[in-house]
């Protein structure tokens, strides 16, 4: 029996060593000159994730000591931590509810609310597609609306010179705030979709389907659409109102950023701790640098900046520390003007 | 020839044909087998195959000890995989002692009565549950109710409760393959019931009970739901230097990259896999290496 401990103890402690022996690599690289340390930690939206992730690796290079942790517990889940004061910072891929709103207030927080990019979603088809030259919103609706479920299964009963072919649908998984924003925006009702569908909460699942499907449609976030752009088509998308630009607009940074490409381009949100950035500077300073570097940041990670007008309003909402949302008289942000909520 | 022979000749006809019949059976049964097991090691060499080609270009020592990146060539696993060891041993030493003291008594000690039943049925059913109700159970009882947080502490109890079960059946699976002879001999010299566990039950299960153990550890460290639930983080650009500190784990950057629309992060992916499948092959090597000696000590 001795040996056995003797044994556990030996894998034990290659183990233990494991831990120590990397010792100098756990330092935090000593290039920064400030002094801020603590903690900064943030939940919320898997879409929101890739900006905020840039930012806090930037952010610490400049402040090494600043521990900041991010995790992807999706929109509602961030919002959830966020009223139980788990978290300083919650990232939102969609404004926070009434109900939301409400459990804040319950729970003694105030929040700041902060746009942040800007996200389309890209409604596609596959290459050899040759017949879809462009979707209405009404067309859109139809398709997938919770009544055409079982019943619009072909090409040719949304626009009769379409091919007699079945179409395939692929869209997102009911959790993610993609499939939110999608169904308000398109059916007018949030969570509002037919059932019979590829659903997906991974975007390159829908990507793989439908570059691979003669007869496919589907819409995921437009950051895949780039990264995929050999594999698929992209279909522009009239909403008929001309003040946001007359027919058929096709999805790109510039008519997301212009208000051109609608209904289908959503603002995203980090909320703030008010309590938390007036007592730690370290989120006081992590908000600012994200805000402040949110344009090039963005890009990176493969969404739209807002322009710089509004980032500029953003700021001074920060600065001035200006609590709650202005989204909560609104049904929705589909459409929304941030220059003019903001203001 | 009498009717006697004839009689005796066609039975051994008879007993010739069948065993023409049982031989095909068994050739068949044989092809069949192999077939199946072939399904099996071809679909893991697939696998294998794939990732070690998609991965292999991306390991280097910058990603085995780089900090998480936005920019997939720059991002590594250094935080997720000392996290991952970090569960690992956490979890061994909260689960070991516990899963294996318990199969102990249920196996040698307890009598069998109405209660000791259920209590087996509950284990054999607990280690049936799907891996997110524990991190449920985790989220509400370590995280919330006892204030743990998203700590490494609260990922490993959630694990260990998870791979509870699997030790304490395996120990006792263990338990039952010594021969009662041994004991009754033990007793016959006038060992106590304790010495005779500690010095012939144990040292003669020992290789079974460690084989089940570091089994269900490998399983332990592929779980990603639970951890997930309770609420491990995807960005941790430090590693644990306490049991209170938040963390992220192998399974959770997999994950994450494999989601993200840039190829390059599915490379990473690839990369990761390579490594949490060698700290699940060392474990099993182990496992096997400390089967093999200890069986070999055994001699009855």
């Amino acid at each position: 029996m001795k040996k056995i401990i003797f044994s556990g103890a030996v894998i034990f402690s290659v183990f233990a060593t494991s831990f120590f022996g990397c010792g100098p690599k756990n330092k935090p690289e000593e290039k920064g000159e400030s002094k801020l340390s603590g903690t900064v930690e943030i939940d919320g939206s898997s879409t929101v994730y890739p900006i905020t992730e840039a930012t806090a690796e930037e952010f610490r290079v400049e402040n090494p000591d600043v521990k900041v942790t991010i995790g992807v517990s999706g929109t509602g889940g961030g919002f959830k931590k966020f009223v139980r004061s788990e978290i300083d910072i919650a990232e939102a891929s969609r404004p926070i509810k009434k109900s939301e709103d409400s459990a804040t207030s319950a729970a003694k927080i105030e929040y700041i609310e902060l746009p942040i990019a800007y996200d389309g979603l890209a409604v596609v088809v596959n290459p050899q597609n040759t017949w879809v030259d462009y979707l209405t919103v009404e067309e859109l609706k139809k398709i997938w609306e919770p009544e055409a479920q079982g019943k619009i299964v072909k090409w040719n009963q949304i626009r009769p010179n379409w091919p007699n072919e079945e179409i395939h649908l692929f869209g997102a998984g009911h959790e993610s705030g993609t499939f939110d924003y999608f169904t308000e925006a398109i059916v007018g009702k949030a969570k509002a979709s037919r059932g019979d569908y590829t659903a997906s909460e991974d975007d390159n699942v829908l990507v793989q389907g439908i570059s691979t499907d003669k007869f496919a449609l589907g819409y995921f976030g437009l950051a895949y659409f780039t990264e995929n752009k050999d594999k698929l088509k992209l279909i522009p998308i009239d909403d008929k109102k001309d003040e946001n630009g007359k027919g058929p607009i096709l999805a790109s940074d510039e008519t997301v950023k212009n208000g051109t490409y609608q209904p289908l381009s959503r603002p995203l949100f980090i909320y703030v701790n008010k309590k938390s950035s007036d007592t730690n500077p370290s989120i006081d300073s992590f908000v600012h640098f994200y805000i402040d570097n949110a344009e090039t940041l963005v890009v990176d990670a493969k969404y739209i900046p807002l322009s710089k007008a509004v980032y500029d309003l953003v700021k001074t909402r920060f600065k001035e520390k200006k609590t709650g949302s202005v989204f909560l008289d609104k049904e929705s942000t589909v459409g929304v003007k941030l220059e003019e909520v903001l203001k | 020839m009498g009717k006697k022979g004839k009689g005796k000749i066609k039975k051994r006809l008879k007993y010739f044909s069948n065993t023409r019949v049982y031989e095909y059976q068994d050739q068949a049964f044989k092809y069949f087998g192999l077939c199946c097991t072939l399904i099996g090691v071809v679909v893991l060499m697939l696998l294998l195959g794939d990732v070690l080609y998609r991965g292999l270009s991306r390991l280097d020592w910058d990603f085995i000890m780089g900090l998480p990146s936005r920019r997939a060539a720059k991002a590594g696993i250094y935080t997720a995989w000392v996290g991952t060891l970090w569960i690992m041993v956490l979890t061994a030493v909260i689960a070991f002692p516990i899963g294996i003291s318990a199969g102990l008594y249920l196996e040698e000690y307890n009598k069998k009565s109405r209660l000791s039943n259920i209590i087996e049925i509950n284990i054999a059913n607990l280690a049936g549950v799907p891996s997110i109700i524990y991190g449920l159970l985790g989220l509400e009882l370590f995280a919330r109710a006892l204030k743990l947080g998203e700590s490494v502490l609260t990922g490993a109890l959630t694990l260990s409760l998870l791979i509870l079960p699997i030790i304490i059946v395996s120990t006792r699976e263990a338990l039952k393959a010594v021969p009662y002879s041994i004991r009754e001999g033990s007793y016959a010299l006038g060992a106590s019931k304790w010495q005779t566990i500690w010095y012939q039950v144990l040292p003669a299960a020992v290789s079974g009970i460690f084989t089940g153990v570091i089994l269900s550890l490998s399983r332990a460290i592929g779980e990603t739901a639970p951890l997930i639930v309770i609420g491990a983080l995807t960005f941790v650009p430090f590693v644990p230097e306490s049991v209170m500190d938040s963390f992220t784990v192998l399974p959770i950057q997999i994950f994450n990259w494999v989601s993200r629309p840039q190829k390059e992060f599915s490379e990473n992916a690839a990369a990761a896999i390579i490594i949490l499948l060698s700290i699940t092959f060392i474990m099993n090597g182990i496992a096997v290496y400390i089967r093999h000696k200890w069986q070999k000590k055994v001699k009855w």
